[in-house]
């Protein structure tokens, strides 16, 4: 396993949006997921990931219902809602303005100023 | 909002805790579990699998914690936050905090006396065992609640629907326990009193039915407990003593339990004594006299019968009595009243009065929450600096809205906390508080968990209810702008949430100020209205001979010698005696015949006349005018014709005229009576009746031993007192008797008008308060708005009278028009207080007067200190301020 890197605050939200934007997943499919989608470069304690699930299904964002796993365990599956979606869609992009602006400015060579 | 969004999901974790818990106990396993098969797949045995896959998940516990906090939006944690930041606000602006929680002190203070009145007169029933199915009979149309006697007893035989129907009635004996003797109040009940009602004693035991053999056949008292306490020293030898009842030998049965206070709200008696010895107790027997109606009759229903059924259960009966004894019972029918207020006959004006009590105790409420909706609006505006920075550093509209709003509830809270504590106060005064000292006449109005509950509930309403009014104001907040520019003139509205919410309010207060101010009105006319007698210079002595051991002819030579002897006193112009003093709660109804009518059904009556019994002399004493022919004489006895003095009412209801009267005959109680004197009409019952037909018989021919003498004297009242006091007990020092002033006796008849003036004029006066509050904050607020604008005019040579044109011309436009609309509402309003208050008539130019003068009056004080401050303003100073 490669360094991981530290998650900033607020970013889990927007990691599990989008790992459950790709399909339903239970709880432990989306830590799975994000691992996959994010390369395994994002340290996450296990645990964290569920007061950032229980936080996004209060806020309507995502919808859950009981199911059977691939392991056949009974596990709760979480799938986006409308607004969950919309909200995924604005978070991206604040997301990478934001990245854009940091990026450049760190990019700034000494001559370009 | 989100606000009550949160607020579900709040009540719902704890609601579904449990459930809730386990299902997240599960997810979490779920994971774990997952997480051990991958790592069981990767080789490892299930036991270290399951081990790893644990400590690779981190703080269980810890993460369950967070979840609970998630799931519940962090209510608690919030609620807190503000309810500290909301008292830091609040302790920062004391004097706003002080004016709003008194604000709301008052008015929930005044909601709950109110309210707790409603609860413990109408609302909360009887302290008996099943006290839902207890129902007072009536009869008739007018629901008049006494009965006969013989009715009784057919009702109680022969109904279908009741477990069992109980008779009393209320009355004074003269009690010698030992000492002296003295008058106390009893009830005379029947048999199957206790029984009926399913009340255990205290002490010893009840009568039953089975002690009545006849007339005097049971010679049996039951104390109150009270009354025991009292006057025996709560001693458990009292049982079984022999007192003294009106001379007669009385044996001690057993005590009531503390909590029984008969079956009227108003009257805690002091004993109880069975109704077959009613000759003994009250002087005279009607126990056999069919209408003779003087008991009141309540009974519980049979379990499963409705009301309906029992009414018309009722009028078998009612029909039965028609048949059997047509004379008496003709036409009878009868209906239920809730008990404890004597049926209807109480119970009506009491629950029309207390309802209305609670209208405008709730309107002073809604004018007390608008008053602070528009103070709240004001400071959400003067704080729009820290609202916009607190938007401006990502604080959201939703987060601060309820910031605002717990501090309004906090607010609330605390004035529905002070006014709780003043209505108990109140309220523990209210319940031993005995309004006419010479009768047990009182009520327990103690709260009770409803009443706590009701302030409660109020507080919280009111809270959220004035909370709301600057909630658009806060939607609307432009960060940006208020933090760039200061304040923010709204122009271009000209009228305001608050403009109408003052208006609201101060025409709710200008409807309570004319409610007074009527019922004042009322009072004072009536206080000197013409009550048929001159009560000023009049004294009274109550006296009972029954009670003193007199009877048969003893009783009318006992009579003329105390007048005689009260004549001899220095100073007396007249001596009179009579036996239903007018307005003394007391009177004696007759049907009255013409003397051409032979048929004497209640149908065939001219008139139902007051019938008093008096000794020559008492008209002069009484100050009653003669208008025509001859007052009684000491001739008139029983060997003499019978005779009578009438009054004008009486002349025109059964003669047609006054002249006509004069010399004319009319019959009463199967005698032929001859009309020789007029008299001018007077109040009786009430002093809202209307004019009355009432007859006087000479006491010799109409015995009674239950009397008022009255005296007329020019001299210092308690020196005349001495002297009658001195002159009765040299007649008799055995004979019970209380001597007072004919104006302080008269108390009791006005006490409801008394009572209804005192309890609006507070609430009038509560409502003058927040009027001014209300003024007082909008004017102020207009004021400190526009100071800029005033200095300015001011600089550019503005007049004073221009300064204040501008400052307060709107506030005091507002007050005018809601002075009108309240005026308006208020004359339309009193209508309904002239059943009450004797008198009371909204079109009063006083009234109309007087109400003008005190919202002019009230606007001035409310807006003076706004005033000056705008006057004051120094234009230089504004200026360069900002």
């Amino acid at each position: 396993m490669t360094a991981q890197a530290q998650l900033l605050p607020g970013t889990l939200d927007l990691l599990i949006l989008r790992a459950v934007s790709l399909g339903p997943l239970h709880g432990y499919g989306i830590l799975l997921r994000i691992g996959q989608i994010s390369g395994n470069a994002l340290l996450i304690e296990q645990g964290a990931l569920y007061p950032g699930l229980f936080r996004l299904a209060r806020q309507g964002l995502l919808k859950t219902n009981w199911g059977t796993s691939e392991n056949n365990r009974r596990a709760k599956y979480y799938e986006l809602t409308t607004a969950g979606r919309k909200r995924l869609r604005e978070e991206t992009e604040d997301w990478n303005r934001l990245a854009a602006a940091i990026a450049s400015a760190l990019a700034v060579q000494p001559e370009e100023i | 909002m989100r606000f009550p969004a949160s607020l579900q999901s709040f009540v719902s974790t704890f609601v579904h805790r449990s459930e809730i818990n386990g299902e997240m106990e599960e997810e979490l396993r779920s994971h774990i579990g997952h997480r051990a098969d991958d790592l069981e797949r990767a080789g490892l045995p299930r036991a270290e699998a399951e081990r790893r896959a644990r400590i690779e998940f981190g703080g269980y516990e810890r993460f369950r914690e967070e979840c609970n906090e998630e799931l519940s939006g962090h209510f608690i944690e919030t609620f807190w936050q503000d309810v500290r930041f909301g008292l830091r606000v609040l302790r920062k602006s004391p004097g706003f905090t002080a004016v709003a929680v008194l604000t709301l002190a008052m008015a929930i203070g005044a909601n709950a006396v109110v309210f707790s009145l409603l609860n413990s007169l109408i609302i909360r029933p009887l302290k008996l065992p099943q006290a839902q199915s207890l129902y007072m009979i009536e009869e008739g149309k007018d629901d008049s609640p006494m009965q006969s006697y013989p009715d009784y007893l057919d009702l109680r035989d022969r109904n279908k629907s009741f477990d069992s129907i109980v008779a009393y009635s209320i009355d004074e004996a003269g009690l010698n326990t030992g000492g002296n003797p003295s008058s106390a109040y009893l009830y005379v009940a029947s048999g199957n009193y206790f029984d009926g009602l399913g009340i255990q004693p205290y002490l010893g035991r009840f009568f039953h039915a089975s002690d009545e053999h006849g007339p005097n056949s049971a010679p049996y008292i039951v104390l109150s407990y009270a009354y025991w306490r009292t006057h025996f020293e709560g001693d458990a030898g009292a049982v079984g003593r022999t007192v003294q009842l009106n001379k007669f030998p009385y044996t001690i049965l057993g005590v009531a339990p503390p909590a029984f206070r008969g079956t009227e709200l108003f009257y805690a008696p002091d004993f109880w004594v069975p109704m077959v010895n009613q000759e003994q107790v009250e002087g005279a027997s009607d126990l056999n006299h069919r209408d003779a109606r003087g008991t009141w009759l309540v009974g519980h229903l049979k379990a499963g019968v409705t009301p309906a059924q029992a009414v018309a259960d009722l009028k078998s009966v009612a029909a039965y009595l028609a048949k059997s004894y047509p004379k008496e019972d003709d036409k009878m029918s009868f209906s239920l009243a809730h008990p404890g207020l004597i049926g209807d006959m109480l119970g009506r004006p009491v629950r029309a009065f207390v309802t209305a009590l609670m209208l405008l105790a709730g309107l002073i409420l809604l004018a007390a929450c608008a008053n602070l909706g528009s103070l709240f609006a004001a400071r959400a505006a003067d704080r729009s600096k820290e609202i916009a920075l607190r938007l401006a550093l990502g604080s959201s509209r939703k987060r601060i809205l309820r910031q605002l709003l717990t501090e309004a509830v906090l607010v609330s809270l605390m004035g529905g906390a002070v006014g709780l504590m003043g209505s108990v106060a109140l309220l523990r005064w209210l319940s031993v508080w005995q309004p006419i000292p010479t009768l047990p006449i009182n009520v327990q109005v103690n709260p009770d968990a409803k009443v706590y509950g009701v302030a409660l509930l109020l507080a919280v309403v009111s809270g959220l209810l004035f909370g709301v009014v600057p909630v658009r104001q806060v939607l609307r907040a432009n960060p940006y702008q208020v933090v760039k520019g200061g304040a923010t003139g709204s122009f271009g509205r000209r009228v305001t949430v608050r403009d109408v919410l003052l208006v609201v309010q101060i025409a709710v207060c200008a409807v309570l100020v004319t409610a007074s101010l009527v019922a004042v009105r009322g009072l004072a006319r009536s206080l000197h209205s013409d009550f048929g007698f001159q009560p000023q210079n009049a004294m009274l002595a109550s006296t009972d001979l029954d009670m003193a051991g007199y009877s048969g002819d003893r009783v009318p030579e006992m009579q003329r010698r105390m007048v005689d002897a009260l004549e001899t006193i220095p100073g007396t112009t007249a001596v009179g005696l009579v036996d239903r003093l007018p307005l003394g709660l007391e009177w004696n109804e007759s049907v009255v015949f013409k003397d051409s009518t032979t048929d004497l059904k209640i149908s065939n009556a001219a008139a139902e006349a007051m019938l008093q019994s008096i000794t020559p002399g008492y008209f002069h004493a009484a100050g009653t005018t003669l208008l025509a022919g001859r007052d009684l004489t000491w001739h008139d006895d029983k060997n003499a014709p019978n005779v009578a003095v009438v009054n004008r009412e009486f002349a025109r209801q059964v003669f047609g005229s006054e002249a006509a009267a004069m010399g004319g005959y009319f019959k009463t109680d199967n005698k032929r009576i001859q009309v020789v004197g007029l008299v001018e009409d007077g109040k009786y019952k009430t002093l809202t009746e209307d004019p009355e037909p009432a007859v006087f018989r000479p006491i010799l021919q109409a015995p009674s031993s239950s009397t008022w003498l009255v005296v007329r004297s020019n001299r210092d009242p308690q020196q005349v007192a001495a002297s009658m006091q001195n002159t009765l007990r040299n007649l008799d020092a055995g004979l019970p008797f209380t001597v007072k002033a004919w104006k302080s006796q008269l108390d009791s008849a006005l006490f409801a008008s008394r009572a209804a003036t005192m309890s609006l004029g507070v609430l009038g006066g509560l409502g003058a308060m927040l009027a001014v509050t209300g003024i007082f904050g909008m004017a102020s607020y207009s004021v400190s708005k526009r100071l800029r604008e005033l200095g300015i005019r001011i600089a550019l040579g503005a007049q004073r009278q221009e300064v204040l044109r501008a400052a307060l011309g709107s506030a005091l436009r507002l007050l005018a028009f809601g002075s009108t609309a309240g005026l308006l509402l208020g004359l339309a309003a009193t209508k309904v207080l002239s059943s009450i208050v004797a008198q009371a008539t909204p079109r009063d130019p006083l009234v109309l007067a007087g109400v003008v003068m005190t919202m002019l009056l009230l606007g001035l004080l409310a807006a003076w200190i706004p005033a000056s401050r705008a006057l004051k303003a120094d234009p230089l100073i504004l200026l360069r301020e900002e």
